[in-house]
C-alpha cells in the first residue's frame, strides 16, 4: 500500500503555494465587484469595424460621462461601465459615439442596478454562503457521527474557497475579471462539489473502521485514498471534460463563470484527498496524544 | 428476475417517449430509391389532456430565458408613502395584476412578473422575453395612468394656467373602453372614451357647466390636452386628441383598459440583453455541449470498456430524459442553465464510476461477477447518495423556491440551481437504476453463456 499520509506537510505545503499569493493581492487588490454589488450602468456595443477604447473614453469624457472602465470583449464588442444612467442617458450614449465614430452601433446590453440593491444583494450573498455552509456542516456531522469529520470536511471547503477568492483577485487585477452574482453561484457550487468528494473518502475511512477496528487510523487513510483516488481523478476528469469545452467555445458571458467552477472543481478534488484526509490524521494524531 | 426484465422495458419505453417529446416541432422525412419516394414532413403533436377541470398543456417548445432569446429584466421600486401598512401587500398585489394586464395587452408572450418584499420595500419584478422595443416596454408599465377630467374653478381669469384647475371626480376608474381612433380630418392619432353610466353622468354634468370653457385632461398629474367644450355631450363618448404618436397613443390605449396603478413605481434595475448575443451563445453552448458530451463518452468506453460503454448508454439516456424533462415542467432555459445541465453531464457519470470502481475491486477479490456487481451496487450507494445530498442542499438554498426574502431571487441564479438539481435528482435515477438494469440484463447473458 502507498503510504500516502507519509508526505502529508508536503500537500499542506502545496496548496499554500496556491493558496497565498492569491491571499496577497486579496488583501492588496481585494476583488472587482461587478454593477451587481457596487450598483452602476453596463453598455455592451457592437460596433462594426474595430476602435480604440482610449478613444471611447475620452469623447464620452469630452461630453461630460463619468466614464469608470472600457473594455473590449469579444472582437468588435466594447464593455462600458458607468454610474447609474436611465435609458435615455443611454440612448444618448449610443448617439454620440455613432456621431464620432461615423459607423452605426448595436446595443447588446444595457444593465443598470440601483445602489441599494447592490449592498442589500452583497447580504443576501453572504446569508446564502453561511446557510449553505451551515447546513452542509450539519449534514457532514450528524452523517458521521463526529465531529472532526464535520470540522476537516469544512476545513477543505475553506481551501477551495481561499483558492477561487485568490485567484478572481489576481484575475481581477491582470485580466479586469469581475465578480459577480454569478460567481457567488459558482462558488456555491464548488463548496458542494468539494463536500461531495470528501464524503467519499470519509464514507471510505469509517467502512474500514469498522471492518478493521485494529488498524491504526494512518493505515485506514492511505487505504481509503488508494481505494477512492481512481474513481475521484476520473469522476473530476469527466466534469472537467464538460468545463474545459464550455469555457473554450461556450458564450462569452458565461466564461468567467465556467472558469470559476473549473478551479473550484481543480481545487475540490486535490483538497478532497490531500488536505481533508491528512487534516483527519493530524487531528487523530492530535487526540491519541492527548488521551495518554 | 421477473421484476427485472419489467424495469428493462419501462426504461426503453421512458426513453423512447423522451426521444419523442425531445423532437423538434417538425422532422422532414425524405428518402428516394429509384421509383420509390417519400416526401413527407413529421410532425410532433402538442400535449394537451383534459380530466374534468384539470387541463394539461404543453407546446413541448423549449423555453428561452431573456439571456437567450433577447429581453428585458426589470425590477421596480414602489412608492408606498401614500399607502396604509396594513394594505401595502394588497396595492402591491394589485399593481402585479394590472401590470400583467398592460403587459398582456402589449403582446408579450409568458411575462414573469412577481412581487417581491425586501425589508419595508415593496418591489415589482418584470421580465420580458423577446422583445425589440424595452423603451416603450418600461414607459407602458411604469406610468401609473392616473387619468383625471380637471376644470377651471369659477375665479379663474384669462391668464389662467394648468395650476389653476381642480378635480372633478371623474377619472379613468369611469370608463368602461379606451381604443385607438384616427381624426377623420388629420389622420392624427387620438384616444376614444367610452364611460360607464357613472361615468356618462358626471361627464354630462361637467360639460353641461362648462359650455365654452377649457375641461383639461390629466394623466399621472401632467396635462395633456384642454379642449374648450362646445355642447354639453350626454352620449358618453369621449376623445383624447394629444399630438399623439401611434405608439403613444396605443400604450395609452392599453394602459387606460387595464386601469390605473394603485401605487407609483419607480425603475430601479434593468437588464437588457440583445437577441444576437443570445443566439450565439445557445449555439456555442449547445456544441460545447456535445464535445464534452463525446469527450466523456469516448473516456469511459476507454477506460472501463465494456462496463464504459453500458455507461455511456444510461448517459445518453439520462441527457434525452432530462431534455424531455425540461420541456414538460416547462423550464425557461438561461445560459447559466445550460452551464448546470453541462455540469449535470459531468457529474452523472459519477455514480457509475464509484459502481465501477466497487465492482472491480470486487472482482479482484475473486468474486463472480455478476456477485460482484450487485455488491458493488450495494457498497456505493451510501456514497452516492451522501455526496449528493449536499449538492442537493446547495441548489435548494439558490433556488430559494419559498422566495424567501434573505436570499437571493435571480433568474439566472434560478436557472443554474434548477439545472443542476434536477440533473442531479434524475443522475441517481439513472446511476442506479438504468446503469444496474442495462448491467443486469447483459452481463446476465454473457454469464449464461459461459
Amino acid at each position: 500500500m502507498i503510504q500516502w499520509m507519509r508526505f502529508k506537510w508536503l500537500y499542506f505545503l502545496i496548496s499554500a503555494l496556491f493558496i497565498v499569493p492569491g491571499l496577497i493581492s486579496l488583501f492588496a487588490n481585494g476583488l472587482r465587484p461587478a454593477i451587481d454589488f457596487t450598483g452602476g450602468s453596463l453598455l455592451e456595443y457592437q460596433f462594426e469595424n474595430g476602435v480604440e477604447t482610449t478613444q471611447i473614453k475620452s469623447i464620452l469624457e469630452d461630453n461630460g460621462y463619468q466614464l469608470g472602465s472600457v473594455q473590449l470583449s469579444g472582437e468588435k464588442n466594447y464593455l462600458l461601465r458607468l454610474a447609474p444612467l436611465d435609458n435615455q442617458e443611454a440612448s444618448q450614449i449610443k448617439d454620440v459615439l455613432t456621431q464620432n465614430f461615423s459607423q452605426s452601433l448595436e446595443e447588446v446590453r444595457f444593465e443598470t442596478v440601483g445602489p441599494t440593491l447592490g449592498r442589500e444583494l452583497l447580504i443576501k450573498t453572504i446569508v446564502a454562503i453561511l446557510l449553505a455552509a451551515g447546513f452542509i456542516i450539519g449534514y457532514v456531522t450528524w452523517r458521521f457521527k463526529e465531529s472532526k469529520f464535520g470540522v476537516c470536511a469544512i476545513l477543505a471547503m475553506f481551501h477551495d474557497t481561499l483558492v477561487l477568492l485568490g485567484a478572481f483577485s489576481l484575475l481581477g487585477y491582470f485580466l479586469k475579471v469581475e465578480v459577480d452574482t454569478l460567481f457567488v453561484t459558482a462558488v456555491l457550487t464548488v463548496l458542494s462539489f468539494s463536500v461531495h468528494d470528501t464524503i467519499v473518502v470519509y464514507d471510505r475511512i469509517r467502512e474500514s473502521q469498522k471492518l478493521f477496528p485494529k488498524t491504526s487510523f494512518q493505515d485506514l487513510a492511505n487505504k481509503a485514498i488508494t481505494e477512492t483516488l481512481s474513481r475521484s481523478l476520473n469522476n473530476s476528469l469527466t466534469i472537467i471534460f464538460m468545463l474545459v469545452a464550455l469555457f473554450l467555445m461556450g458564450g462569452v458571458t458565461i466564461r468567467w463563470f465556467v472558469a470559476a467552477l473549473l478551479i473550484g472543481t481543480v481545487s475540490g478534488t486535490y483538497s478532497s484527498t490531500f488536505n481533508a484526509v491528512p487534516l483527519l490524521v493530524v487531528w487523530d494524531k492530535f487526540q491519541q496524544k492527548r488521551k495518554k | 428476475m421477473k421484476k427485472r426484465r419489467w424495469l428493462f422495458w419501462l426504461i426503453i419505453v421512458l426513453s423512447l417517449g423522451s426521444i419523442f417529446v425531445d423532437l423538434p416541432k417538425k422532422v422532414p422525412v425524405k428518402f428516394e430509391f429509384k421509383n420509390f419516394k417519400i416526401d413527407w414532413q413529421f410532425t410532433r403533436p402538442e400535449i394537451n389532456w383534459r380530466l374534468g377541470e384539470f387541463r394539461f398543456y404543453r407546446d413541448l417548445e423549449i423555453k428561452k430565458g431573456i439571456d437567450l432569446a433577447g429581453g428585458t429584466h426589470l425590477v421596480f421600486q414602489s412608492d408606498m408613502s401614500q399607502v396604509e401598512e396594513d394594505d401595502r401587500q394588497a396595492a402591491i398585489e394589485a399593481a402585479r395584476d394590472n401590470i400583467e394586464k398592460r403587459v398582456n395587452l402589449f403582446g408579450v408572450s409568458e411575462p414573469i412578473i412577481q412581487t417581491s418584499k425586501v425589508g419595508n420595500d415593496y418591489r415589482l419584478l418584470v421580465e420580458l422575453a423577446g422583445i425589440t422595443d424595452i423603451d416603450q416596454a418600461i414607459t407602458l408599465i411604469g406610468q401609473t395612468a392616473q387619468l383625471d377630467f380637471r376644470e377651471l374653478s369659477p375665479e379663474a381669469t384669462e391668464s389662467a394656467t394648468f395650476a389653476d384647475f381642480s378635480p372633478t371626480g371623474l377619472t379613468g376608474s369611469d370608463l368602461t373602453k379606451s381604443e385607438v381612433k384616427f381624426d377623420p380630418n388629420t389622420g392624427e392619432p387620438s384616444v376614444g372614451l367610452q364611460f360607464s353610466s357613472e361615468g356618462i353622468k358626471k361627464f354630462s354634468e361637467i360639460t353641461g357647466r362648462n359650455v365654452g370653457k377649457p375641461v383639461a385632461i390629466f394623466l399621472d398629474e401632467l396635462p395633456v390636452t384642454a379642449p374648450t367644450v362646445q355642447e354639453q355631450i350626454t352620449s358618453g363618448d369621449a376623445v383624447i386628441n394629444g399630438d399623439f404618436t401611434l405608439d403613444e397613443a396605443k400604450n395609452l390605449v392599453i394602459q387606460l383598459n387595464a386601469g390605473a396603478l394603485p401605487v407609483p413605481i419607480n425603475l430601479i434595475e434593468q437588464r437588457n440583453i440583445g437577441a444576437t448575443l443570445g443566439n450565439d451563445s445557445v449555439q456555442k453552448s449547445v456544441q460545447a455541449g456535445l464535445i464534452g458530451l463525446l469527450m466523456v463518452v469516448i473516456f469511459m468506453g476507454i477506460y472501463y470498456g465494456r462496463l464504459g460503454l453500458i455507461a455511456d448508454m444510461a448517459l445518453i439516456i439520462y441527457g434525452l430524459l432530462t431534455l424531455a424533462l425540461y420541456k414538460l415542467i416547462p423550464i425557461t432555459l438561461t445560459l447559466p442553465g445550460i452551464a448546470g445541465f453541462i455540469l449535470s453531464v459531468g457529474m452523472a457519470v459519477d455514480a457509475n464510476i464509484l459502481i465501477f470502481e466497487r465492482m472491480k475491486e470486487e472482482i479482484r477479490d475473486g468474486k463472480p461477477v455478476n456477485l460482484a456487481m450487485e455488491l458493488g451496487f450495494g457498497r456505493a450507494w451510501d456514497s452516492i447518495r451522501d455526496a449528493n445530498v449536499a449538492t442537493l442542499i446547495t441548489c435548494f438554498i439558490l433556488f430559494n423556491p419559498f422566495n424567501w426574502p434573505f436570499l437571493n431571487a435571480s433568474g439566472m441564479v434560478r436557472g443554474f440551481a434548477l439545472t443542476l438539481g434536477l440533473g442531479v435528482a434524475l443522475s441517481l435515477f439513472t446511476g442506479i437504476v438504468v446503469t444496474r438494469t442495462l448491467l443486469r440484463t447483459f452481463l446476465q447473458k454473457e454469464v449464461r453463456k459461459r
